[in-house]
């Protein structure tokens, strides 16, 4: 119970955001950045737990955006249970795109080559599929009823997208705690030596993708839900599948908490990058992409990294400090 | 006739032209220390390499208490009860130790605290215990090396497949291991293991297989084996032997 | 529909259309059989080329052939420096490091064209644009010819370059022993250099012969390199003859398929063939091992 503590306080600090302040800019803030908070997290027990770097995380969210909208629109499904397909659909694709990548054993730059690739075969798809409206795109129509998973106020979609996220860090810890966490720690530290001492690793690797899949595909219908409003770009498009590998990497890859750190990060980054060069196109993603070089290349284990060196320096600060004789 | 604990029978690897292993017989007795040895290239590593799994053999089959195992994976023949460690040793450089040797024990032992308690105990057999929250990366190459022993022998082996265990060792660190691997072979466990190490094998094996550019030279107790003319021809050129005996310096 | 009045000038306008798409593919082996990494950052760098093309034609005059000689010294000139002063630095000689800077770099290159020049496609009126070549029944255009004919020399040139020059020689030497080619003096750093600004050049040439007959956009070069990516993994990573053979063939085979199954799934159809080659022969036809 202990291990679960401090997601307990960090998600009861953000719960108590609604009650301190109503405004709209706020809560808007946080619920994108808990969504690419979530997208990160199932990224990072793949990327980071599991060391194989998927640069097609947009097949998984998609997936479950799409799969969300089109039940409601199409077939009338009920929202909350639309919302539950699309994530098993999301899980799907994941388990398909890894059955494949795995059992050929790509690894490295191909595996992240496939998972692109795989994600604009679904991105060109989704273009020119009736089913998704093409170049048109999907809407959902405006239901503001909890029943159909809409809410005039932005608080209900802040406790759900927080609960989400506190469930995807539950389910890390889990995972970290456990037997199936270890293994997938020790195949990406050393896949052959994982083997010789009896790890399946390509069942672990295609679990671990499974789950990773989910989780992202839930950021998708919860954004399907929030925004009411799908196309090919927005579902499948490289800036969720960027925004994806980046927030857990600024944050510190392979951490329980990184993703919603870097999330955080990127995302306040990306607001005032806003603020001071106004809302032109492309200007947030070309700040992305230099900070993800500069986390490489002076920060590899990110945010998380940063202030583990900085308790260890203070650490050690502190002993010499208390070694000085005392006058 | 008691059956062989590993029966490896005309197994050959093929890379494209080159024929790494060829036509190789041999058999492993339970609860012995069995050695490979021969010069550099003869083969053995590919050898090893089909044993535990790695590698596929181009022909031959190689049976496990009498079953076939030829091109089972490794995953599954460490559940059977067969570890290797590695000739370039491979720890999981970010994880400490205790860490390290845990994945060893979670074979057979799904809670972590369990893994991490057996973890304990088997780096006290191989004496790694001030080691234990160390990372991995921070051991020197002995520490290393019984790393790879310690994370194998948590996996709870009756066969031990050990490549090279002593390469890169100081006499004084060599001292140390040999005790250790015949206290883990007088626990029962089966041992086949690549040596260079002569002094070793001269100690440790009750048996050795010579293998030479992909082929069983000679085999047979340690004495025997070191003795034979072939075998320092092997390792030293043709002629080797007659030159070293008219030397008088016959003392392998 | 089998016609040979139909099908010889789809294979022809395939063969200029994959000689084109042979020379990305060229600079992207190029890189992996030397450096062993895979650039992501090569579609975004095509793009960058094309822009540059463009404006030079926009605002200098200069004709795209012309322009060719400054903009492929130009774009070896960042390749190099790329390689040499952030790629190589900030991955600290690891796998997953490099594959994360290139993408960023991808990123950061692709956006700040977006965000400079918005998302409007343009296009470049050369007054020989339209005319044609006639050979046998096919009509051929004049800067398609042009560039497989320029593509044919690069590929030579490029050889001769790699035999006989010091250079060159360094540089195989690097991309078969990289230590050994350390000890004998070799300085590896620049060599990785160096072979990043021969890729970067040759996209750079690339964008300069498809400039008279495509249109640029921040996201053109994307789908180039999607193609590239295709035919390095058919032709092999790192075996040059093999990205141009693979490119000519799947040029005429995007031609013909376009004849019969229509853009869009012409499209899917490279895709599906790049991850069925992934998946199932990564070493390609001519390659190294993956």
């Amino acid at each position: 119970m202990r291990a679960f503590a401090p997601i307990a306080v960090a998600v009861g600090l953000l719960a108590a955001v609604p009650l301190i302040t109503a405004s709209n800019v706020v809560l808007n803030f946080l619920v994108v950045a808990l969504l690419t908070a979530l997208v990160g997290q199932g990224w990072n027990l793949l990327g980071g737990y599991g060391g194989q770097y998927s640069f097609g995380h947009a097949a998984f969210f998609g997936t479950g955006a799409y799969v969300t909208a089109i039940l409601q629109v199409r077939y009338g499904v009920n929202a909350w249970l639309g919302f539950v397909i699309g994530i098993a659909a999301g899980a799907a694709v994941g388990t398909f795109i890894g059955a494949l990548s795995f059992r050929s054993g790509l690894k490295g730059s191909y595996f992240a080559l496939v998972t692109l690739a795989f994600a604009e075969v679904l991105r060109i798809i989704a273009s020119v599929a009736p089913i998704t409206g093409a170049g048109v795109g999907t809407l959902i129509k405006l239901d503001l009823r909890p029943e159909a998973l809409q809410f005039q106020s932005r608080v209900p979609f802040y406790w759900i997208i927080l609960g989400l996220v506190a469930v995807s860090l539950l389910i890390i810890r889990i995972i970290q705690d456990s037997r199936f966490g270890a293994y997938l720690v020790a195949l990406r530290e050393n896949e052959d030596a994982a083997k010789a001492l009896g790890v399946n690793t390509t069942l672990v690797k295609l679990g671990a993708m499974t789950v990773s899949a989910a989780i992202a595909a839930a950021g998708g219908c919860f954004y399907a839900q929030y925004f009411l409003f799908l196309d090919a770009g927005i579902a499948y498009g490289p800036w969720i599948s960027i925004e994806a590998l980046l927030a857990p990497i600024v944050g510190g890859i392979g951490t329980v908490f990184g993703p919603l750190i870097g999330s955080l990060v990127i995302k306040t980054l990306g607001e005032l990058t806003k603020l001071v060069a106004g809302d032109a196109p492309g200007l947030d993603l070309v700040i992305y992409g230099c900070v993800l070089i500069l986390i490489v290349a002076f920060a590899p284990n990110g945010v998380a990294g940063l202030l583990l060196k900085a308790r260890r320096c203070f650490a050690v600060l502190k002993s010499l400090r208390s070694e000085q004789p005392h006058g | 006739m008691v059956e062989a604990l590993i029966r490896v029978d005309g197994v050959s690897k093929r890379f494209g032209g080159l024929l790494a292993v060829d036509n190789v017989s041999l058999s492993i007795q339970s609860g012995r220390i069995t050695a490979l040895i021969g010069p550099n290239g003869a083969g053995k590593t590919t050898l090893f390499a089909m044993i535990s799994g790695f590698l596929t053999p181009s022909a031959g089959r190689i049976y496990h208490r009498g079953e076939e195992i030829t091109g089972v994976p490794p995953y599954r023949l460490a559940r059977r009860g067969i570890a290797r460690t590695f000739q370039i040793v491979r720890p999981f450089a970010g994880l400490t130790v205790r860490e390290n040797i845990a994945i060893g024990a979670h074979l057979s032992r799904r809670a972590r605290a369990d893994a991490l308690d057996a973890a304990t105990e088997i780096a006290h057999l191989v004496g790694l215990v001030e080691f234990l929250d160390k990372p991995a990366a921070s051991l020197t190459v002995a520490a290393r090396k019984r790393l790879e022993l310690a994370r194998a022998l948590a996996t709870g082996p009756t066969l031990l497949l050990l490549d090279e265990v002593l390469a890169g060792l100081n006499p004084t660190e060599l001292a140390a291991m040999v005790p250790t691997i015949r206290a883990i072979a007088d626990r029962g466990i089966t041992i086949l293991m690549i040596e260079h190490v002569m002094q070793a094998v001269m100690s440790l094996a009750q048996h050795v297989y010579v293998l030479a550019e992909g082929r069983i030279l000679t085999e047979g107790s340690p004495q025997i084996v070191v003795g034979d003319a072939r075998v320092i021809e092997a390792y030293l050129g043709q002629g080797a032997a007659a030159r070293l005996a008219a030397a008088g310096a016959v003392n392998v | 529909m089998l016609s040979p009045a139909i099908l010889v000038p789809a294979v022809l306008n395939g063969l200029m259309t994959g000689a084109v798409y042979a020379l990305i593919a060229l600079g992207l082996t190029l890189i992996y059989g030397v450096l062993h990494i895979i650039n992501f950052a090569h579609g975004a760098l095509l793009t960058a080329a094309m822009f540059a093309a463009f404006y030079a034609y926009k605002v200098l005059g200069l004709d795209p052939y012309l322009a060719a000689v400054p903009l492929t010294v130009l774009f070896f000139g960042l390749g190099y420096a790329l390689q040499r002063f952030v790629i190589g630095p900030a991955s600290h000689g690891e796998d997953r490091n490099i594959l994360l800077v290139t993408l960023g770099l991808a990123v950061l290159i692709e956006n700040a064209l977006l965000f400079t020049f918005r998302a409007d496609t343009r296009t470049i009126n050369l007054p020989y644009a339209f005319d044609v070549i006639e050979v046998g029944t096919a009509f051929l255009a004049v800067p398609r010819v042009i560039a497989f004919a320029v593509v044919i020399v690069m590929a030579l040139a490029l050889w001769l370059f790699m035999r006989w020059t010091d250079t060159g020689k360094a540089i195989r030497a690097v991309a078969k022993e990289k230590l050994g080619a350390e000890l004998s003096g070799i300085d590896v750093n620049h060599i990785y250099a160096v072979t990043f600004g021969l890729g970067t050049m040759c996209v750079a040439l690339a964008a300069c012969l498809l400039i008279p007959t495509y249109y640029v956009n921040p996201t053109a070069g994307n789908a180039f390199v999607l193609i590239a990516f295709t035919i390095v993994v058919l032709g092999g990573m790192g075996s040059v003859a093999g990205a141009l053979i693979a490119g000519l063939f799947v040029g005429v085979v995007e031609s013909l398929s376009g004849l019969y199954l229509g853009e869009s799934l012409g499209q899917i159809g490279i895709f599906v063939m790049f991850i069925l080659v992934l998946l199932f022969c990564p070493s390609g036809l001519f390659g190294e091992r993956a």
